[in-house]
């Protein structure tokens, strides 16, 4: 019989809105970060970093990227004899077939999954946060409270505590109420989507709820949980923790890993982060580029000028080019004779030569001021990009673009460009 | 395929001076992210040879670290597979490999026991590629008993390290010199053969009898006049890494726009072991021109026409010029290193100057203290 102390179950179903057009193809969890990675390469690294290689990854939205990405798990020595990766997307049922209707539903109906394990603790994470945590000692004091659910919390300044799930807890971090983006937060502690459950617990409290629609942990089972009286802890995590929700936190998190000695650091031996290398060789610079306070991925031909800027595996950046504040994306090719201002270049973006994006003023951008906002421009996945013209602020081009589409070489501040087709 | 594979991953060269010290030839890091062997066992896979057999003895630790899994070269397979083969002492043999057919013959169980009917031998200090089914197709069409991979070297290249082969129109070896003093030929020998899997298995059991070791000695030159030996000739980029001048050289290349399209851009792409290091970081005030660099370095200097392989940590104020830096190289700020050859694992104390002045300097360090900021 197979037996495993404890299992995770990742959700990588959802689709991360706010990230616009960078999760219009693909989930959220399957967004490259920090040049070479992937958002879930980094709860699935500290799954195997922490000794649990039994990984159930949740998936509905835009699966393809993820399921590619993932595989059978090599990249993170997931690919075991029992246990290791599982994608599970929902599934056609004799009766009651539904999609993933919320983050508990989810789990509960992969229940024979995680009974296969015969499972002691669960461990339910969300794809979709930059961290590096040992789950194990989380496991620790789990035990050691003899809880049955804890939850990982982590201090956030109180003038923001408004924007999260807030615990309150005794003096032995026991939690004794909670509020849900309180007015008046009565603690600094937030929840980080991270939970582990006793098995009974988690089954008892999925199978009593089965039929509430939209079963959600925050909203409906950490709630049943404490209403039955049962032990909830929470486990006060203090390292870098970073949710990446939003195009511009995604920016931010990625620009703070060029700092000279950042807060996440990457360079760490012991903690490594795996992903799935779609390109091993070196990279290569040009006789006239420049790069500072920066970071490349493998294979890139870096022939400009690079700063403040992180830059995926395969790019190319030509002969007189300046990016600046900007994260380029796999596979982008960038012509000669730009600059390129605080833009994301997403993966095989085609950028021509003489193409200067980030100028203009700060008009907010016509369809979704709420996303491109803060002066940021997103060049699609696939998109073109023709040369010789002139792209301001807050602006979001998808598709295959040609001249028309600048009328006088220039696209203002503040449009939304898209049209069909893709590079190649 | 219709062929095993074997790769002569034996050999210790003097010509690597101190880089032998600790590993093989084969094992040599090459151009940033790879082995020496990484290219002869991706192209035994993209030739579909699913099976290959890799014969070493010097230093074999080196390439055992790098080969623990086959599953990076896609041969952790059911059917086929990738073995390391050192001198086994069993009650029938108390020796080393005594030579490159006796190495063979050594192992000719694993012969004895394939069905298929060629065998590939390679040899894994070299950087090429190959699909060895063209080699194997030239074997059948000019019915072959051995075809030898040849290259024609630039008229000014030196062969003397090499073996150098005459043939006549139809391709047909009639002349082989190993190692010759004075060349008559600029085409040689690459190390890399095809043979029928039977005939190799008896003209090495007749090697063992009259006590003959050696593949090109006691073989090629031998039988040349009894056996139908063919040249193919290989018209790709091909370099041997065996001396320290064809080592920096060969690593140089990949300078070029040209080989590193060949070798990184175009299929197929060559395998070896991931490193999972972070890519590499700039912080600010210096240039880097003409170079390429590794994932898991820190640069903080100036660096110029040089390779730097993984996880090199260089200081502020450092200069390095036409210099191949090895894995996992720490050098301290202020250090100015210029026509050498960093051996992996060294420490660079800060303010340190090192120049090869006459051609390549070697420069080995103990992996002392280091400073990390």
């Amino acid at each position: 019989m197979i037996k495993k102390e404890m299992i995770a179950m990742l959700l990588a179903g959802g689709q991360g809105s706010r990230l616009g057009i960078l999760t219009s193809k693909m989930a959220k969890p399957a967004v490259s970060f920090g040049g070479k990675y992937r958002i879930i390469d980094f709860p699935l690294s500290n799954c195997i970093n922490s000794g649990v290689d039994t990984v159930g990854v949740l998936t509905q939205y835009m699966p393809l990227k993820l399921n590619t990405h993932i595989g059978i798990g090599i990249p993170w020595d997931l690919d075991k004899l029992s246990g290791g990766v599982s994608v599970l997307p929902p599934y056609e049922k004799i009766e009651g077939t539904e999609w993933y209707t919320g983050t508990a539903n989810a789990i509960y109906q992969n229940m024979s999954y995680m009974e296969s394990f015969n499972p002691d603790y669960v461990l339910i994470l969300s794809g979709d946060h930059i961290y590096k945590m040992d789950y194990e000692s989380m496991l620790d004091f789990h035990k050691s409270n003899n809880a049955d659910v804890t939850i990982a919390v982590m201090p956030v300044p109180m003038e923001e505590a408004k924007r999260f799930g807030i615990m309150i807890t005794d003096e032995n971090k026991q939690i004794v109420d909670f509020e849900e983006k309180p007015a008046n937060p009565r603690s600094n502690l937030a929840s980080m989507g991270i939970y582990i459950f006793s098995w009974k617990a988690l089954k008892e409290a999925l199978v009593a709820n089965a039929r509430q629609s939209g079963l959600d942990f925050g909203k409906h089972v950490i709630p049943y949980c404490k209403d039955k009286g049962e032990r909830l802890f929470a486990y006060e995590f203090n390292g870098y923790w970073k949710d990446v929700g939003t195009l511009t936190s995604y920016w931010e998190a990625n620009m703070e890993l060029i700092d000279i000695v950042p807060e996440f650091n990457l360079y760490e031996e012991y903690w490594k982060i795996y992903t799935n290398v779609a390109s091993l060789p070196p990279q290569y610079y040009g006789m006239n580029s420049h790069v500072e306070r920066s970071i490349v991925g493998e294979g890139s031909e870096i022939y400009g000028r690079v700063y403040n800027s992180v830059i995926g595996s395969d790019v190319v950046i030509g002969e007189n080019t300046v990016v600046r504040d900007s994260i380029i994306m796999n596979d982008a090719k960038i012509g000669g004779g730009g600059e390129i201002l605080k833009t994301i270049v997403a993966e095989r973006a085609r950028i021509g030569d003489n193409v200067r994006i980030g100028h203009g003023d700060d008009t907010p951008n016509e369809t979704d001021p709420h996303i491109y906002t803060a002066g940021l421009v997103v060049v699609a996945e696939d998109a073109v990009i023709p040369p010789h013209v002139t792209i301001g602020r807050n602006v979001m081009i998808a598709g295959v673009t040609t001249h028309e589409d600048y009328p006088d070489g220039y696209l203002p501040s503040g449009r939304t460009l898209r049209r069909e087709g893709d590079a190649l | 395929m219709r062929a095993i594979g074997i790769i002569l991953a034996g050999g210790k060269s003097n010509r690597m001076k101190e880089l032998s010290r600790k590993r093989a030839v084969c094992a040599m890091p090459i151009a940033g992210s790879y082995r020496g062997i990484d290219f002869a066992l991706s192209n035994m896979e993209h030739s579909r040879v699913s099976k290959v057999a890799i014969l070493t003895q010097f230093n074999s630790r080196s390439l055992n670290e790098h080969l623990s899994s086959s599953k990076w070269w896609d041969f952790g397979r059911k059917q086929g597979g990738m073995y390391l083969f050192t001198p086994a002492f069993t009650s029938e043999n108390n020796s080393w490999y005594r030579g490159t057919a006796d190495a063979i013959a050594q192992n000719i169980s694993f012969l004895k026991n394939a069905h298929e009917p060629y065998v590939v031998i390679a040899s894994g200090d070299c950087v090429y590629k190959m699909d060895y089914n063209e080699v194997l197709e030239y074997h059948v069409a000019k019915r072959a008993d051995i075809t030898v991979v040849c290259k024609e070297l630039p008229p000014e290249a030196s062969v003397e390290r090499y073996g150098t082969v005459g043939m006549d129109d139809d391709g047909r070896i009639t002349e082989f010199v190993e190692k010759p003093l004075v060349a008559n030929s600029s085409i040689i020998s690459c190390g890399i053969y095809v043979i029928r899997r039977r005939m190799l298995i008896e003209l090495l059991e007749k090697c063992e009898e009259e006590g003959r070791f050696d593949f090109v000695q006691d073989i090629l030159i031998r039988y040349k006049e009894v056996k139908r030996i063919f040249g193919y000739k290989l018209t790709g980029y091909w370099s041997n890494i065996a001396s320290v001048d064809d080592y920096f050289r060969t690593n140089m290349d990949f300078l070029r726009h040209d080989v590193r399209d060949y070798f990184f851009k175009q299929y197929p792409a060559v395998h070896t072991k991931v490193a999972d290091l972070p890519p590499a970081k700039y912080n600010t005030g210096f240039s880097v021109r003409n170079s390429l660099l590794s994932s898991g370095c820190i640069v903080n200097g100036t660096i110029e026409d040089s390779v730097l392989f993984q996880q090199v940590y260089v200081g502020n104020n450092c200069v390095i010029r036409n210099s191949l830096i090895l894995n996992d190289v720490y050098i301290g700020d202020n250090t100015y290193i210029e026509n050498c050859i960093v051996e992996s694992d060294s420490t660079i104390q800060a303010n340190s100057y090192y120049k090869g002045e006459n051609g390549i300097r070697i420069v080995v360090e103990e992996k002392g203290e280091r400073y990390n900021i």
